[in-house]
């Protein structure tokens, strides 16, 4: 489906393709934390954020759909893709890890897609606006989540800390990839449509650099940054792993429905 | 969990104007954290537009032991609810 023409709607079906593909593999990796949350109210707490996710990810799918303009329905988009076909940042897919890792991984990304959001709710497309509008409330209560975590566990013991610090450095290589212009892009940059990944950067940087002093956690000095998840589908091992669960499912029974 | 989070008593207004009322109780590491897992317990379904949260070990409440010296006194006491006026019809909220 990701065609290659170099048209402004192709490439606007696989930008919103990314955007989906980002909510629903972040939102199935929170909800594996369903019933092993360090404690009830976090079970619930994950639940509820997994499912704003994947809410995020079925409008952004049904307008791919529209755009795709081939009959598929936002089920096919989610289901019936494999790795190499999804479009989501390398970020989202790493493993939760500890509660750390994962609250570590929530905010990194949290703040790049809630700035993504707060772009896209000015774009001068109508449809992409309004999902990215509805999105933003969602997402702040995201950034409060886990940078509230973060604060708890990095501030509260040595072992908290020394965690969070740990889930810093398996993900800060995989935070270069958001903020990477795409040439099959430039069009919907010039446009308006959607906003330059790079003039998120400066942003993002310092917001994360403030609050990683706060925690009194290092910076990580990582420099490695495999970026070709969004652009060419070149997945780290996990993405499978996770789409075989998701997608196992519908591909056993297609079109099974509650 | 060996360390268990503070019991905390939640209260939800549901809309502008009535009263918070008890929802429920919640764990949670302190108030803050209290506010997050009551909203995301009792107000998933639209419920509420204000929370409320205190520890449960700060509610002194009254002794059940107690309830028959409290509360029977009342009940022969007829005279203190306003049932013994007549209501001009067109007052109808009294």
């Amino acid at each position: 489906m990701a065609t290659k023409e170099n048209t402004p709607n192709a490439a606007l079906l696989d930008y919103v393709l990314g955007v989906a593909d980002d909510s629903l593999v972040l939102g199935q990796r929170v909800s594996e934390w369903l019933g092993h949350a360090p404690a009830m109210e976090l079970d619930i707490a994950c639940s509820n954020l997994a499912l704003d996710l994947i809410g995020q990810a079925q409008l952004y799918y049904e307008y791919a759909a529209e755009l795709d303009g081939q009959g598929k329905d936002a089920d096919d988009l989610a289901y019936h893709r494999d790795a190499h076909e999804f479009r989501n940042h390398l970020l989202v897919e790493q493993t939760n890890g500890d509660f750390g890792k994962t609250v570590m991984r929530h905010y990194l990304f949290t703040l790049f897609s809630k700035m993504r959001a707060e772009g896209l709710a000015k774009s001068s497309d109508e449809k992409v606006a309004a999902i990215a509008l509805k999105s933003v409330r969602e997402l702040e209560y995201h950034l409060r989540f886990s940078s509230d975590w973060l604060r708890r566990l990095a501030l509260g013991t040595d072992e908290g800390n020394r965690r969070v610090k740990e889930g810093l450095e398996d993900l800060w290589a995989f935070t270069f990839e958001m903020f990477k212009d795409v040439e099959a892009e430039e069009s919907l940059y010039e446009a308006g449509v959607v906003p330059r990944p790079s003039s998120l950067k400066d942003a993002w940087n310092e917001q994360v650099a403030a609050l990683l002093e706060e925690i009194a956690v290092a910076p990580s000095a990582r420099k490695a940054a495999p970026t070709k998840g969004r652009v060419a589908g070149h997945h780290t091992e996990h993405l499978g792993h996770l789409l075989a669960e998701l997608q196992f499912l519908q591909r056993a029974y297609p079109g099974l429905s509650w | 969990m060996s360390n268990q989070w503070d019991l905390y008593e939640v209260f939800i207004r549901s809309k502008n104007g009535t009263s918070h009322k008890h929802a429920g109780s919640i764990h949670a590491a302190d108030a803050n954290m209290a506010i997050d897992n009551a909203r995301d317990l009792y107000t998933r379904r639209s419920e509420g537009t204000s929370i409320w949260v205190v520890r449960s070990k700060d509610i002194t409440a009254s002794d059940p032991g107690e309830a028959a010296a409290l509360f029977e006194p009342a009940e022969s006491k007829i005279y203190r609810h306003p049932t013994f006026y007549d209501i001009p019809k067109d007052v109808p909220n009294i």
